[in-house]
């Protein structure tokens, strides 16, 4: 078993992007993803990756440039948060339709207004339907694994697409964690050279990027989404043959204590390893309750997520971003439709918290567990289809 | 943007190359751009002095010299813009509607 090494996640993660041998790293600073393009920065001047870090003036141009150096068969990096993510928007969803192997950290923060620097999912949500391949980090080990396993899939000629890793800003990004690295041998075992389905080459020239009339557009979208579909047993299996590198088990979907039990609770990100210990504790009091963590969040794991919540009688979505005006929280309106006609549909409860990085312990997660029960019990839930938990009248 | 050679109404989704990319250079001269026209140019070879204003102008370069000498369109890419007609010095070129 490799070393494991007290780092902060951020800079461990730069480190994975190293031994990922990036071509191309092309990104602006903005909380809380500083940590990790900053370093990079460092690692290529002082020569200990052999890449070109590009210090581009705004998101909307890291995104293109990500675009130009990928399209040239260069692996690519960048990083964002919140309002660069924002930014980027009109780029992002093009990456996906041009099928560009980019990776990308997202550091998830709160999108403004107001102005906030701290932790939710707003930003993610905002573009669900990009396109990209989005899957959720809950600690710094997944996060280190993760930047290699994204390149594997996004680079898997059968994919072809961009992988975003989101990470909670902060939470997950500024602590120190005892990290495991992988060894040279270990990377160069999973992670095979970059070998891009299309390549921009003098010699032999395409055009990327052109536009596509009525009579085509349905089509590009339909071949776009069928590619999106189909790249889930890839990711399935860039995770299984990571377990056979350096042990560790990743899935779509990931459970605890969910067999059998009554009650579960449905998280993604840092939270899950919270919901965890309340788990744990209103087990200790012969609770029925479980947990199931939502990795894979695009494509979302229809067949894995009805197999992990079959049985329950209640779920109780956690969601970390609002649809204004809408159905509530994104992760439970799609649990929702996922479950939709389903024999004993369970009754879902969805609770909103955790914005701009407003702590939320075992404590909360157990208080929102008493008013599902309760509200199952009153059979009063479609009069609630989200709460805002814990915000003061 | 095409495996095969189809015209875009034949194409399906799975024709379609990864992320649209088009392998062939060149082949936008397949697009019958002409469609768009709601007006075509004629020209009156008795008033055209064969001065090639028209040619210079067409920003489709649909406008060819004929055996003649004179200049022409050509329907398959002329959007019906209009410029060569209100370039050509002698006005030997009219627009008329396409439903004329």
């Amino acid at each position: 078993m490799a070393k494991r090494i007290g780092i902060e996640n951020s800079i461990a993660a730069a480190e994975a992007i190293r031994m990922a041998n990036v071509d191309v790293v092309a990104a602006y600073p903005i909380t809380p993803q500083t940590h990790i393009v900053e370093h990079l920065a460092e690692l290529v001047a002082d020569g200990e990756l052999d890449a070109e870090f590009i210090p581009v003036e705004s998101e909307h141009s890291a995104m293109s440039v990500c675009c130009g150096s990928s399209a040239a068969g260069a692996r690519t990096f960048t990083c964002t948060s919140a309002q660069g993510l924002a930014l980027m928007n009109e780029i992002v969803f093009i990456a996906a339709s041009l099928r560009l192997p980019i990776v990308m950290i997202l550091a998830n923060r709160s999108l403004s207004g107001p102005l906030s620097i701290w932790n939710d999912h707003t930003d993610v949500m905002s573009v669900r339907d990009c396109g990209w391949i989005q899957v959720f980090v809950e600690n710094g080990q997944d996060l280190f694994d993760h930047v290699l396993f994204a390149y594997r899939v996004a680079e898997d000629p059968k994919v072809s697409l961009p992988v975003m890793i989101n990470i909670d800003g902060f939470i997950g990004t500024h602590v120190i964690e005892a990290i495991e690295y992988w060894d040279e041998a270990q990377v160069k075992k999973y992670l095979p050279e970059f070998k891009p389905v299309n390549v921009l080459d003098p010699d032999h020239p395409i055009t990327v990027g052109a536009f596509a009339v009525p009579g085509i557009f349905s089509e590009a979208k339909k071949a776009q989404d069928e590619a999106l579909i189909d790249s889930k047993p890839h990711i399935i299996k860039a995770w299984k043959e990571m377990e056979k590198v350096i042990g560790r088990e990743y899935r779509p979907v990931e459970s605890y204590h969910a067999e059998g039990a009554e009650t579960v609770f449905l998280t993604m990100g840092t939270f899950n390893e919270t919901v965890s210990i309340a788990v744990d504790a209103l087990r200790e009091k012969g609770a029925s309750v479980g947990q199931v963590k939502l990795r894979l969040w695009r494509p979302f794991p229809f067949e894995e997520l009805r197999a992990a919540l079959g049985g329950a009688k209640r779920i109780i979505v956690i969601d970390r971003a609002i649809s204004y005006g809408g159905p509530g929280g994104p992760v439970a309106s799609e649990i929702r439709a996922a479950l939709y006609g389903e024999k004993n549909m369970p009754v879902i409860t969805n609770f909103l918290c955790g914005f701009a990085g407003r702590d939320v312990t075992p404590k909360d997660f157990t208080a929102m567990y008493e008013k599902t029960l309760d509200l199952a019990k009153r059979g009063v839930v479609r009069e609630e289809d989200y709460i805002f938990y814990g915000v003061r009248e | 943007m095409a495996k095969t050679v189809k015209s875009e109404e034949e194409l399906g989704w799975k024709d379609l190359e990864v992320g649209c990319a088009v392998s062939q250079p060149g082949n936008a001269s397949q697009y019958r751009v002409g469609d768009w026209r709601s007006n075509r140019p004629i020209w009156d070879f008795e008033r055209c002095v064969k001065c090639g204003v028209c040619y210079l102008y067409c920003p489709d370069a649909a406008i060819h010299k004929n055996a003649e000498g004179y200049f022409e369109a050509d329907l398959f890419y002329c959007k019906g813009c209009g410029i060569c007609a209100m370039e050509c010095p002698t006005r030997a070129i009219k627009m008329i509607e396409e439903s004329e």
